[in-house]
């Protein structure tokens, strides 16, 4: 089974893809949105695995403890930061869109272009 | 096109995306099989180099300090458009409000906070403010950081807002002091690196003395004080993020009083 993270990867970036595409309301596709981009915290932490390995604190144990890649684990943070970032200014523009036309549904929103 | 056909051609799109993502699954090595070679060089040198035990905020705030600021940046930047976007709206509404559509949220009753939230929320503000304050600055021996600590800090605020009112929110962080608290940190994080270069190093060098005891609070030089500064700047980019938001949320009901 040495594959099923990345499975669990590509499960949960097709759920998030296909919630995006059939929502009917914007709040709901940003939230399909920040599951897409949980596809890629797992993918991050799945490739600096090393298995028996430790997390990369070494406090309280020995210096040459095995332990797993810290660089994928750093990235993995600044992902949710901008996730964060994302979804607030999502959340802000959503705001702005129920305002002006009343109404959060996409399709209905697309008759108000142009 | 109609949802139904975008559902078809999302299915097929979907269908090449697995097919190319399988196939460079292949060529990985398993799960748990971990190449190397930077994270085993970095678990082998960090702790030695910065004094920092916690080497995922070593790399954060050292070996990728430039691109941490860059991260910082952003959430800076977030804030400011979340702003930005909402503040025109609210002069608009501002002004006498002709008769609206009534909007979907009207026929919503909501509840009046019940004492129970009140009482379990006022308890938790105060240990809330010394986990997140204890978090923002002890990245350098724990898996805690800036980052996280400034979102817990700013959950206090919000727990100011559920065991009151939002204008005990918006008194106790008021927009202009929160937009300078912002501010402030995110300019102090750029002057260690510039701090740095007057010091002769490179941009975001370690300059400050890095404690004897590897994982002491006092330890890891600029790694601490970098993370102490992001911890600020996080919790007043989600406090004022935070405070927008609700603003908009009273606003509509205002609309719907009148």
């Amino acid at each position: 089974m040495s594959v099923f993270p990345f499975v669990v990867v590509a499960w949960i970036l097709m759920v998030g893809l296909y919630g995006i595409i059939t929502s009917r309301h914007l709040v709901h596709q940003i939230v399909c949105l920040i599951v897409v981009q949980s596809s890629t915290y797992v993918l991050l932490l799945a490739v600096g695995y090393k298995t028996g390995a430790v997390a990369p604190y070494f406090s309280d144990i020995p210096l040459n403890t095995p332990a797993v890649d810290p660089v994928v684990q750093a990235l993995a943070l600044t992902d949710v930061v901008v996730e964060a970032a994302v979804t607030a200014l999502l959340v802000a523009f959503a705001i702005q869109a129920h305002k002006r036309f009343g109404t959060l549904d996409p399709e209905k929103l697309r008759q108000f272009q142009g | 096109m109609t949802p139904r056909q975008r559902r078809w051609v999302f299915l097929a799109a979907a269908g090449g995306l697995l097919a190319f993502y399988l196939w460079g699954l292949v060529g990985l090595p398993g799960f748990g099989a971990y190449p190397g070679p930077y994270g085993d060089v970095i678990n082998a040198i960090a702790v030695a180099q910065t004094h920092a035990t916690g080497v995922v905020s070593a790399v954060n705030f050292e070996y990728r300090g430039f691109d941490t600021l860059g991260e910082e940046f952003i959430l800076f930047i977030a804030a400011t458009g979340v702003a930005t976007v909402l503040r025109h709206l609210r002069a608009e509404h501002d002004l006498p409000a002709p008769d609206e559509a009534p909007d979907e949220a009207t026929d919503r009753q909501v509840p009046t906070t019940s004492d129970a939230i009140r009482m379990v929320t006022l308890a938790f503000i105060g240990p809330t403010l010394v986990v997140g304050w204890y978090l923002a600055v002890h990245a350098q021996t724990s898996p805690a950081g800036g980052f996280q600590g400034g979102v817990v800090l700013a959950t206090a605020f919000v727990l100011v807002y559920l065991a009151g009112q939002f204008i005990a929110l918006k008194r106790i962080s008021p927009a202009h002091v929160t937009d300078s608290i912002e501010a402030l940190p995110a300019g102090s994080f750029a002057a260690v690196g510039v701090a740095a270069l007057v010091l002769g190093g490179a941009y975001l060098a370690n300059v400050l003395p890095l404690g004897s005891s590897p994982g002491a609070v006092n330890s890891s030089g600029t790694i601490a004080l970098i993370s102490f500064f992001v911890g600020v700047e996080v919790a007043a980019a989600f406090v004022l993020i935070v405070g927008e938001l609700l603003e908009q949320t009273l606003i509509i009901r205002e609309g719907v009083d009148k």
